[in-house]
């Protein structure tokens, strides 16, 4: 009693699977311009009456009106490439440690869930161990080298930063490192180079692409990330003079006052904000993309 | 094939009966929206609970923020709205129904500090105005040492520390400080959001408080029911009488003895009360007066104004257990003509 399908049912449900999948593609480009036209058009008011001037202006006064996103634009950028340095020596040191050295076994897999857990932390309690552990360690600090004892400001948020993308560019990397052939590491040692040598002239090169698409990945994070940066950058909007002077970032401002902008005009620049928000997020994505793509053709 | 027809019964006598039980419940009650203010957030859910259990009517308050209770007020989405800060002239002249301010009770902004090993201090509205303009940076400042004289004010750097967030506490704030000094009012301002001359942000009364507890020399604004809870050492402010007061629960409600216009909408910081402390204000219930908007029932409007006209009155008495302020006699008498004016498309409720 077997029964058999006629073949244009297969054929019908092939069909309809493949459309279902481009239906879910093509959703998520709707989406994208959707959130773009929103973006454009509740900002349009700020466009028109600040215009160009808005992303150099370096006041934001909502009593007068006088918006200007240049503080908040240096904020975010010096607090993401900040914590991209101090993450990136760590993030590769761990992922070659888990993709080469300690691939198996019960520590390995015990690290890797640790760092996996590491990632899902949400990002408030990330800001409230720095402000209970390292803000009172950075104005020792502070107060040792003679600059203002602030405690809060930029370094203390790009640590925190740091510390909450590592999990995201170590378990990336971790990946395409163990994906590199072992016939290239072995060919490698025979020829008689040291596991570092192998490490620089092999795997590196081989994996880098993946491990700037991690790296990538990350920054993009440490760009939107708001809580944990409100909680510890101090919230000052004026251009940082320096790394131990309070700022703010785009998202942490846009998150601080968006509730209770009322007038018309302020509610427009916050919106603005978050427009050039999206667009630093999508140009550091396609160039990024670019990267990617030179590496892998050369390779 | 009986079984599978019995099976579809009892599936029918299933949504049924969910039908019956949640059409009960609804029993044609009237249930109200409102949405606004965070700062009485804990007040209402009180009051709002209370009063379910009297009335059987329930209240949905999302505190989304004094300027989301205003929009949604404005979109008509919400039976009230409530808001910390009133509405200017140009505002309501938008509105093509009058939009009625009703107060509820009192709250006020305490001051922080952290000076280790130093008891209560004092501050007169020039040097607090002083420190935030950031012309007084240290805490053994000559002035400061003049109105403190039996205390040794340490040679400290002062941190001022404000709400980075949008908040009803900013504007109680910065409205004092532009009342008491003109060279704020010149350079800064008032408003929810200001743009701060020195200092740091934190945000929410948590993000302050964290500050400055964590922060040497460090003053900061607060919410007087979180300085309260938490037992902060405040500092003693002079009022316009020149007396010293500090922020209680007495102190704030004595604010508002003072002349206060018929609709409400006036700032009481730095009044003339003369146990009053000077940084004090209304939290109002925002309603329209014409009722009869966005095809709403007579019999929602009657619950409206049953509703603010509770708060204002039996409601009350739930105000001083959550360290919330109560409205002085006067002023809720005055609340309750404001009610008396509300009607439903030119009916009287």
């Amino acid at each position: 009693m077997k029964s058999y399908k006629p073949i244009e049912f297969v054929e019908i449900k092939e069909l309809l699977f493949k459309r279902l999948l481009f239906l879910c593609g093509c959703i998520a480009i709707v989406i994208l311009l959707y959130l773009f036209y929103t973006l454009v058009s509740e900002s349009w008011l700020s466009i028109k009456t600040i215009g160009f001037s808005f992303v150099f202006n370096h006041v934001w006064d909502p009593v007068r009106s006088h918006f200007g996103a240049l503080p908040f634009f240096i904020g975010t950028m010096v607090t993401a490439i900040m914590a991209l340095i101090i993450s990136l020596p760590f993030s590769i040191a761990m992922a070659l440690f888990l993709g080469e050295y300690f691939k198996e076994g019960k520590w390995a897999s015990i690290l890797k869930s640790v760092l996996d857990l590491l990632a899902g932390i949400p990002s408030v309690i990330y800001g409230f161990w720095g402000l209970f552990v390292l803000v009172p360690l950075i104005r020792q600090f502070e107060v040792m080298i003679g600059v203002t004892p602030l405690g809060v400001g930029i370094l203390t948020s790009s640590l925190v930063l740091a510390l909450m993308i590592i999990p995201y560019s170590a378990s990336i990397s971790r990946e395409v490192i163990a994906l590199v052939p072992q016939e290239l590491k072995e060919a490698a040692l025979s020829l008689g180079a040291t596991p570092f040598e192998m490490i620089r002239k092999v795997i590196l090169p081989y994996a880098k692409s993946g491990i700037f698409a991690g790296v990538l990945m990350s920054f993009g994070r440490a760009i939107s990330e708001t809580m944990a940066v409100t909680m510890l950058i101090g919230n000052v909007n004026k251009i940082p003079l320096s790394i131990f002077s309070p700022a703010n970032t785009m998202s942490s401002v846009i998150a601080n006052e968006f509730a209770e902008a009322t007038e018309a005009l302020y509610l427009s620049s916050l919106i603005e904000l978050a427009l050039i928000l999206f667009f630093v997020t999508a140009v550091f994505s396609f160039i990024g993309r670019l990267v990617i793509k030179k590496w892998v053709i050369s390779s | 094939m009986i079984n599978y027809k019995w099976r579809l019964n009892y599936f029918l006598l299933f949504i049924v009966s969910i039908l019956l039980v949640t059409g009960c419940a609804n029993n044609n009650q009237v249930e109200l929206q409102g949405a606004g203010a965070t700062f009485p957030y804990p007040l209402y859910s009180k009051m709002f609970h209370e009063y379910y259990k009297q009335f059987n009517t329930k209240i949905n308050y999302q505190a989304i923020g004094s300027g989301g209770g205003i929009r949604q007020l404005a979109n008509k989405t919400v039976d009230f709205g409530a808001s910390d800060a009133f509405m200017s002239d140009a505002k309501l002249k938008k509105f093509d129904n009058k939009i009625l301010h009703i107060p509820i009770c009192l709250g006020a902004v305490a001051l922080s500090y952290n000076l280790p090993d130093i008891g209560e201090i004092k501050l007169t509205p020039d040097t607090l105005a002083g420190i935030f303009l950031g012309q007084i940076t240290k805490w053994n400042d000559q002035r400061l040492k003049a109105i403190n004289p039996s205390i040794t004010l340490p040679n400290l750097d002062i941190v001022a520390v404000y709400r980075s967030d949008g908040s009803g506490t900013t504007f109680i704030f910065t409205d004092y400080l532009a009342k008491v000094s003109a060279g704020w009012m010149s350079k800064v301002g008032y408003g929810k959001s200001v743009n701060w001359p020195i200092g740091l942000g934190g945000k929410g009364n948590a993000g302050v408080a964290g500050i400055v507890k964590q922060t040497p020399g460090a003053i900061g604004y607060i919410g007087h029911i979180y300085a309260l809870q938490n037992k902060m050492k405040v500092v003693k402010l002079r009022n316009k009488s020149g007396n010293y007061v500090e922020c209680s629960l007495q102190s704030v409600s004595y604010a508002a003895d003072t002349v206060i216009p018929a609709d409400t909408r006036v700032s009481i910081t730095d009044t003339e009360a003369k146990y009053g402390y000077p940084i004090s204000g209304f939290t109002w219930i925002l309603a329209y007066q014409n009722q009869n908007f966005n095809s709403r029932t007579e019999a929602q409007a009657r619950e409206t104004k049953k509703l603010i006209y509770w708060m204002v009155t039996e409601g009350q008495q739930y105000a001083p257990g959550l360290q919330y302020a109560k409205l002085p006699p006067v002023v809720a008498k005055q609340a309750e003509k404001i009610l008396d004016s509300i009607h439903y498309a030119g009916k009287v409720l």
